[in-house]
C-alpha cells in the first residue's frame, strides 16, 4: 500500500509501507511508475488535516511523560523531559516505554534522545532506539549521514558531490569553510545536532506553573478513586503553592485513559485560590455540569492536576477582618456558580461613561470583577425625588403606537403589547443625543417620557428622532419600566 | 481540611444566637409591622406575586426594595431565568441605583430554565456572606413545587441568608413560604406633590406566623424603608380592601 499525494500536477509517492518498501517502491516516485512495478497496488489520497490532527492527538497523549511537548511536522514530535526521567526508570526506559507503548497502539514509531533537539531528531530517523549522555552528542551522531541533519537537499547533495558522506565529517572541517560555502544557516544546524549549542522548541501549550500527578498501577474506573485522587492532588498542589506564598487564578485537570485518549478539565477562579477543599469543590462542580460526562472507558492511567495560571496570594491566611472574609465567600460562591453555568452567566455591573442608557451600565463576568474599572456610580435623581432610570430595561426597545397632542409632546395613549394605555402623568423631555463620536451611522436624538398610566404602571418611553428637525414621522419605543 | 477563614466564619456564625439570625427587620410601614409582629423574618423565604396580568413590574419592584430592605447593606443575589429578561427587561444597575441600592453590591445570574436557577438559589443560600438571594421564577414550572420550597426554607435558615422567589405571570400553589405578598400597581399622585416615587398596593396573602393585610406602601429610596403612601399613616391602610380588616385594626 502506498500513500500518494498531487505534487506538480502530478500523482507521487509520499509513504509506503513495508510491503511496498520490500516491492522497491520509494517515495517520490510517480504513481504511475509504481503501478507499472506493481500492478495490484493499493493507493490511497494523502490527507494532511487528518494526519495533522492525528499528530496532534499523539501529542496530547505523550503529554503524560512531560507537560513540555512540541509538533515537528509532519511526522516528528519533540518531547523535553528534563526533569522527568527518573519517574519512569531513566532515560533509556523512558524512551523504551514510550516507543513500546505508541507500537502498542499500532503505530510505527522511531525515537531517540539526546541533550539537543536537533542531535535526538537525527538520531531518531537513523539510528533509533538510541540513548545519549549528556555531552556525546557529536560522538553520536558522527557516523549518521548527511542527509541526517534535513538540510536543503542542494546542500546534501553538494557534499555528497565533496566526498562528504557523515556528520562526521562534515563536523571536521572549519567552520569558515562551511559558512564561506553553504552560509550561516547550515553551520547553525550543525552546532544544534552536535549538541554544541540548542535551539529552544517552542512548546505546543503554555506550561504550567505549577503542577501534580498521580500514576496508576493499574488503570482506574470508578469514581470515587477519581475523585479521592483529585482531592489528593490538590492538597499536593495546595502545598507547592503556599510555599510560594501564591494562588491559582486557573487550573486544569488532565485525566489520561490508558486506551490514549486525554480528557481536559479547566476551571477559574476570581481570586488566588490554593485550599483544597476549594479546588476540589469546583472540580466537583465542574464534573457535574458536564454534558459529556467523564468516560473512564478502561480506566485512567495518569491523573494530573496543574496552576495554569499561579498569581500572588496577598494573604492566604485567615483574615479577622469581617469584610474580608465575606468578600472572599461570596469569591468562592461565585467560583462555583460560573464553574457550573459559564463565568458569562454570573455577572456584576460596572459603571460606564456615557449618557446613553443602555450603555451606562455594563456586565462583567464575576470572576473578572476586580479587574475591570468602574466609575463611581452617579445617582441622578435628587433627595426625596422619584427615580429617573427604570428598574428593567428592554435589551431591544419595544415599539408602542402612540397618539399625542402635538407631533413633539408627551403621548396620550399608548398600546403595548396589545394593550392600550392611557396616560395619567407624563414628565419630559429628557433629551438623550446618541454620541456621534461612538458610531459611524448617525442615530436620531432621542427624547424620553416618564409616564404613569390610570393603572399605577410607571413606563420609560421615547420618541426616536427629532420632530420636523430629524424626521416627520418619530416612532415611539417602551424602552423598560420603573418599581 | 478546612481553610482557617471558613472554620472561623462556621464558629461566629454558631456563636450567634438563632434570634439574632433570624431577626425580625421592620418595613417601616407601622400597620404592615404590628402584622408581621415586628417585621419580615430574615433568613426565611418569602414569596412575591404579581396579583393579576400586566402588573409585574410592580412586583419585580416590591421585590427589590423588599430586598434592599433586607440586605442589611449586605451583597444582593438576583437569579433571573432567560426568559424573564425578555418578557420584562433585564435588570438594570442605574435603575436599582436609583432605587438606593449600591449596585456594587448587587450580582445577577442568569440562567436558562427554572430547574437551574432553583439549583443556583440553593447554592447561592449556603453562603451565608450574602444578605439577599432572588430568584425570578415567571410562570409555573414543574421543578418548583413543594419540595423545592421546603428545601429554599432550610437553606435559608440553617445560613441566615434572606431568599426572596419572585413569581410574576403566576398563580400561587402551596409553598412552604414564610410570607406571600400579591402585588399591584398604584398610582403615585398624591395632589400636586412630584409624582413616580415607588409606590405599590401589596397584600400580604399569607403569613405562618401572624395575620394577612393589604396596604399601599411607599418606598423611600433616601431612607430606605417602606411608609404609608399619602398624608397620613391611616391613608394608605384606608385604601385597601381586605378580608380580614379587624387583624390590623387591633
Amino acid at each position: 500500500m502506498v500513500i500518494t499525494a498531487k505534487i506538480d500536477n502530478a500523482l507521487r509517492v509520499t509513504a509506503v509501507d513495508a510491503k511496498a518498501a520490500q516491492l522497491s517502491l520509494k517515495p517520490g516516485m510517480a504513481l504511475a511508475d509504481a503501478r507499472a512495478m506493481v500492478p495490484h497496488l493499493q493507493a490511497i489520497e494523502a490527507d494532511n488535516d487528518a494526519d495533522r490532527k492525528l499528530l496532534e492527538d499523539i501529542a496530547d497523549w505523550c503529554d503524560r511523560y512531560t507537560p513540555f511537548v512540541a509538533v515537528d511536522p509532519p511526522h516528528g514530535l519533540f518531547l523535553d523531559v528534563t526533569g522527568a526521567t527518573h519517574l519512569f526508570g531513566g532515560e533509556a526506559k523512558l524512551l523504551a516505554t514510550a516507543c513500546e507503548a505508541l507500537a502498542k497502539q499500532r503505530f510505527s514509531v522511531q525515537g531517540a534522545l539526546a541533550g539537543t533537539a536537533a542531535a535526538a531528531r537525527s538520531l531518531a530517523h537513523y539510528a533509533p532506539g538510541t540513548t545519549v549522555p549528556k555531552g556525546e552528542e557529536a560522538y553520536a551522531i558522527a557516523s549518521l549521514p548527511i542527509a541526517a541533519l534535513d538540510l536543503d537537499p542542494v546542500i546534501t547533495h553538494a557534499f555528497r558531490r565533496a566526498g562528504l558522506k557523515t556528520i562526521g565529517q562534515v563536523a571536521a572541517r572549519t567552520r569558515n569553510e562551511l559558512t564561506a560555502r553553504f552560509g550561516k544557516d547550515m553551520v547553525a544546524r550543525l552546532d544544534n545536532a552536535l549538541g554544541k549549542s540548542a535551539k529552544p522548541i517552542s512548546p505546543r501549550r503554555a506550561l504550567p506553573d505549577y503542577m501534580a500527578e498521580h500514576r496508576f498501577a493499574e488503570p482506574v474506573v470508578t469514581e470515587e478513586v477519581i475523585r479521592n485522587s483529585l482531592f489528593s492532588l490538590a492538597r499536593s498542589l495546595s502545598r507547592l503553592l503556599e510555599q510560594r506564598g501564591e494562588g491559582a487564578r486557573a487550573l486544569e485537570a488532565i485525566f489520561f485513559r490508558a486506551d490514549g485518549i486525554v480528557r481536559r478539565l479547566q476551571i477559574q477562579t476570581g481570586w488566588p485560590t490554593r485550599d483544597a477543599a476549594i479546588i476540589e469543590r469546583l472540580f466537583r462542580e465542574r464534573l457535574a455540569s458536564l454534558s459529556d460526562p467523564l468516560d473512564p472507558g478502561f480506566g485512567f492511567d495518569l491523573i494530573r492536576l496543574e496552576a495554569l495560571r499561579a498569581e500572588r496570594d496577598p494573604d492566604g491566611t485567615a483574615s479577622f477582618d469581617k469584610d474580608d472574609n465575606a468578600a472572599k465567600e461570596i469569591a468562592f460562591l461565585v467560583d462555583r456558580l460560573s464553574t457550573r453555568l459559564g463565568a458569562h452567566r454570573v455577572l456584576s455591573f460596572a459603571a460606564q461613561d456615557t449618557h446613553i442608557p443602555e450603555a451606562a451600565a455594563v456586565t462583567v463576568p464575576a470572576q473578572q470583577q476586580a479587574s475591570v474599572a468602574s466609575r463611581q456610580w452617579p445617582v441622578l435623581r435628587n433627595r426625596y425625588e422619584a427615580p429617573r432610570r427604570p428598574l428593567r430595561l428592554f435589551t431591544t426597545p419595544e415599539p408602542i403606537e402612540v397618539t399625542a397632542a402635538v407631533p413633539d409632546g408627551p403621548p396620550i395613549r399608548f398600546r403595548w403589547r396589545r394593550v392600550l394605555h392611557t396616560v395619567t402623568l407624563a414628565e419630559g423631555p429628557e433629551r438623550i443625543a446618541m454620541e456621534w463620536w461612538r458610531s459611524e451611522t448617525r442615530r436620531p436624538t432621542r427624547d424620553y417620557f416618564r409616564v404613569e398610566d390610570e393603572a399605577g404602571l410607571r413606563l420609560w418611553v421615547y420618541r426616536d428622532g427629532l420632530y420636523g428637525r430629524e424626521t416627520m414621522q418619530p416612532r415611539w419605543f417602551v424602552h423598560g419600566f420603573f418599581a | 481540611m478546612t481553610q482557617p477563614s471558613h472554620l472561623i466564619a462556621t464558629l461566629r456564625h454558631s456563636l450567634e444566637p438563632e434570634e439574632a439570625r433570624h431577626a425580625r427587620v421592620p418595613l417601616g410601614h407601622a400597620a404592615a409591622d404590628l402584622c408581621l409582629q415586628g417585621g419580615l423574618r430574615s433568613g426565611a423565604l418569602h414569596e412575591v406575586f404579581s396579583a393579576q396580568a400586566g402588573h409585574e413590574p410592580s412586583a419585580v419592584g416590591f421585590a427589590i426594595t423588599f430586598a434592599a430592605r433586607m440586605a442589611h447593606g449586605k451583597s444582593l443575589l438576583w437569579i433571573r431565568q432567560d426568559f424573564a429578561a425578555l418578557e420584562f427587561g433585564e435588570l438594570s444597575a442605574m435603575g436599582a441605583l436609583e432605587l438606593g441600592l449600591d449596585p456594587a453590591r448587587l450580582l445577577l445570574v442568569k440562567t436558562a430554565d427554572a430547574t437551574e436557577a432553583l439549583k443556583a438559589a440553593h447554592e447561592a443560600l449556603s453562603c451565608a456572606s450574602l444578605g439577599v438571594v432572588i430568584a425570578e421564577i415567571p410562570g409555573t414550572p414543574k421543578s418548583l413545587d413543594l419540595t423545592a420550597s421546603r428545601r429554599l426554607t432550610l437553606a435559608a435558615s440553617q445560613h441566615a441568608v434572606t431568599a426572596i422567589l419572585l413569581r410574576p405571570a403566576a398563580k400561587p400553589d402551596p409553598s412552604a413560604a414564610e410570607t406571600r405578598w400579591l402585588v399591584r400597581a398604584a398610582p403615585s399622585r398624591l395632589e400636586d406633590d412630584d409624582w413616580g416615587v415607588a409606590v405599590f398596593d401589596a397584600e400580604l396573602a399569607r403569613n405562618r406566623h401572624g395575620t394577612t393585610g393589604r396596604w399601599v406602601m411607599e418606598w423611600s429610596a433616601n431612607d430606605g424603608v417602606f411608609k404609608p403612601f399619602g398624608r397620613t399613616a391611616d391613608t394608605g391602610a384606608m385604601a385597601s380592601a381586605s378580608a380580614d380588616r379587624s387583624h390590623w385594626a387591633a
